[in-house]
């Protein structure tokens, strides 16, 4: 408690010392942090999305869109059998009232999503209509449809091959399926493959899982209040996360968790409203979705650069194929790892085929992108992105065309981006943590020293500017995925086994809906 | 013929008094009386947790049963067996009035003794309280001990 005290005084008095300073020495700090932090990472950015030879292509983005058609194809494409089941299964239909107390299906749903749903939904979503044009949308529902095989196959095994300690407490995700699984099966290299894993997922929870974040609640909170140095959101977000994550004041996580599913809901049922208002719109919005989607209708690089925004914003989104969230589904209590697969799979399909489609059709008929009334084309600006009415960008964007429909909606949604963006965190904060302790052992030295890092992490993803930012969340989050999605194919005979036992014991009878047992 | 007679009880006053009536109900029934003892934790699967609180849920519930037990259910247990008379306790987690009158059916309990709460506020007014929900809804007598 002596230590805690001292680390928060000195954020604190950090903060005080820096607010002081003079307005040109502050934004002479965040083209430091940006130049930096760009010169750093963009090796790795250039890596994780170098094209396919002889394309534009990135070879990360095809990796992720076959990871998601191999799973489909080999459990039948059971995201589109199975719904049903999955939703009785989230209702507690095939619960024992036993296990009352524990983490129910549903719980483990809402925490996952309450990871997911956020700033890709809303500013990731923009950016991909902005870059890609509304063709990506197309390809993002598709990415969405397909990688709720991947999240099936990610959190069965994450439940299958989790730790779980003599003091009930729960411990699960890649680093220990790929590394249990891959010994149980004979397969050689998987504590490298593990680790490999464990390296990304700190990553990416240092970068979309906290960077990106804090980057675009500073975006938000200046369209509101005026501009003012990123530096400051991300003094002032570092407190609250560290008194949360290393102070243990679990009250603050606590108020942030019950407020993001209402923020959820209203941000659905202003979209919601905005489409009914102009219901007329919505098949010419669509329209334009399918001729975008294989046209470009004038987006830098045509088909291809509407598929590419489409696939990445909706990985980012929704995180199948990743791996983070086998770590959030597997402290449901459960003795048939697969149901946590059936569960898992509606998270894709709520975040990003209902939601970011929702997202994007509301930027899409507020007329946000600009198009050429000769040719139908839409018009872009030095950068390469489509020309926006107001010349926003990212969540600014969302807000601008929610804006048009309802005056107050940007102050509502800028309180919903730092909802968001702070559960978000939190979320990514036990993600990374759960992947350096697996790294470094479990000791207080070793959580303390991840939890510090992380909160240098949200000043630097405040204080540097959008591109280097998006780059590396993106190229973080892309990463695990290439450590988990090996592991998922050598371990997806595993769940086959696990999902055919399954099956063949609901049809005989042997697994009925528990109001039917007497 | 043995008579089984639920019992809220949650460490409370209004607990305490739905003990004494059962107690006396008990004493005039006989020998053949046994009450049921019922603490439940009130918890839904429908709230939302973070993924920390998820992870450590087991070991809370633990915690959360052993206290229950402890401070609860044990006591009264003593008490009754000072006085001679039979009686067993569990721990559940749930809604109250649907635990409470799932169990009186599946050990056709002859009664469900409750206290009148206290419980006041909005969530009172909006949803009832557990004596008035399970008034609404048992399918066995209930006794609400003022």
């Amino acid at each position: 408690m002596k230590r805690f005290t001292y680390l928060f005084s000195a954020i604190t008095a950090l903060a005080l010392f820096s607010l002081s300073t003079s307005a040109q020495a502050a934004e002479g700090i965040d083209a430091v942090v940006n130049e930096i932090f760009g010169n750093a990472t963009g090796w790795f950015v250039s890596l994780i999305f170098a094209p396919l030879p002889g394309t534009n292509f990135p070879w990360i983005v095809l990796w992720l869109v076959t990871g998601a058609s191999v799973f489909t194809l080999y459990f039948g494409f059971i995201q589109f059998r199975s719904i049903g089941h999955s939703i009785a299964l989230v209702k507690g239909d095939y619960s024992d009232p036993n296990d009352a107390g524990e983490v129910s299906h549903f719980q483990a749903l809402a925490t996952a999503l309450s990871g997911t749903v956020g700033l890709g939904n809303i500013a990731g979503v923009a950016v991909a209509v902005s870059i890609g044009g509304p063709g990506a949308t197309f390809w993002m529902i598709l990415a969405g449809l397909m990688g709720m095989a991947s999240k099936f196959t990610e959190c069965t095994l994450g439940v299958k091959y989790r730790n779980e300690y003599k003091d009930g407490s729960v411990s699960g995700g890649p680093m220990y399926y790929i590394s249990k699984g891959f010994a149980e099966r004979g397969i050689p290299g998987g504590k490298l493959l593990a680790g490999l894993f464990a390296v990304f997922c700190i990553l990416g929870a240092l970068g979309g899982g906290n960077m990106f974040q804090a980057n675009q609640a500073h975006a938000q909170i200046t369209q509101v209040v005026g501009n003012y140095p990123g530096w400051i959101t991300g003094i002032i977000f570092a407190a609250l996360v560290f008194v949360v994550i290393v102070g243990g004041i679990k009250s603050i996580a606590r108020v942030t968790d019950k407020i993001v599913p209402l923020m959820g809901i209203l941000y659905v049922g202003a979209a919601v409203v905005i489409l009914l208002v102009n219901a007329d719109k919505i098949g010419w919005a669509f329209g334009q979705i399918f001729e975008g989607a294989f046209t470009g209708l004038g987006v830098a690089g045509g088909l291809v650069g509407a598929l590419i925004q489409g696939f990445k914003r909706a990985a980012f989104s929704n995180e199948a194929g990743v791996g983070s969230a086998a770590i959030a589904h597997s402290a449901v209590q459960t003795n048939e790892p697969i149901t946590e697969g059936y569960v898992s799979l509606l998270e894709p399909f709520i975040d990003t085929v209902v939601i970011c489609t929702m997202t994007a059709l509301v930027i899409i008929i507020t007329g946000q992108l600009m198009q050429d009334p000769a040719t139908g084309l839409y018009i872009l600006n030095e950068s390469g992105s489509i020309m926006t009415a107001d010349g926003s960008s990212g969540v600014a964007l969302t807000s601008a065309a929610f804006g048009s429909a309802f005056s107050w909606f940007p102050i509502l949604l800028a309180v919903a981006v730092i909802m968001f963006a702070f559960s978000t965190m939190i979320s990514w904060s036990y993600y990374g943590l759960k992947a350096w302790t697996y790294l470094f052992g479990e000791s207080e030295k070793a959580e303390l020293t991840f939890k510090i890092i992380f909160c240098v992490f949200v000043v630097i993803g405040a204080a540097a500017n959008l591109g280097p930012v998006i780059d590396f969340s993106d190229a973080a989050i892309f990463a695990m995925a290439v450590a988990n999605i090996i592991g998922l194919y050598f371990l997806m005979p595993i769940v086959k086994k696990e999902l055919l036992s399954y099956q063949k014991r609901l049809k005989s009878g042997e697994i009925i809906k528990f109001k039917d047992r007497h | 013929m043995s008579a089984t007679i639920i019992v809220g009880v949650d460490g409370s006053e209004a607990g305490n008094r739905a003990l004494s009536y059962a107690k006396r109900l008990a004493t005039l029934i006989g020998s053949e009386c046994e009450l049921q003892l019922i603490c439940v934790v009130e918890w839904s699967p429908y709230t939302f947790q973070t993924t920390e609180e998820n992870a450590l849920r087991k070991k809370q519930k633990h915690i959360e049963t052993q206290n229950a037990q402890e401070r609860v259910i044990n006591p009264a247990l003593d008490s009754l067996k000072e006085e001679g008379i039979k009686a067993s306790g569990t721990v559940k987690f749930g809604k109250a009035a649907t635990i409470l009158n799932n169990i009186a059916v599946e050990s056709n309990a002859e009664q469900i003794v409750v206290a009148r709460s206290t419980e006041q506020g909005l969530s009172a007014r909006v949803f009832g309280s557990v004596t008035a929900s399970l008034v609404m809804s048992a399918n066995v007598p209930v006794t609400v001990v003022s």
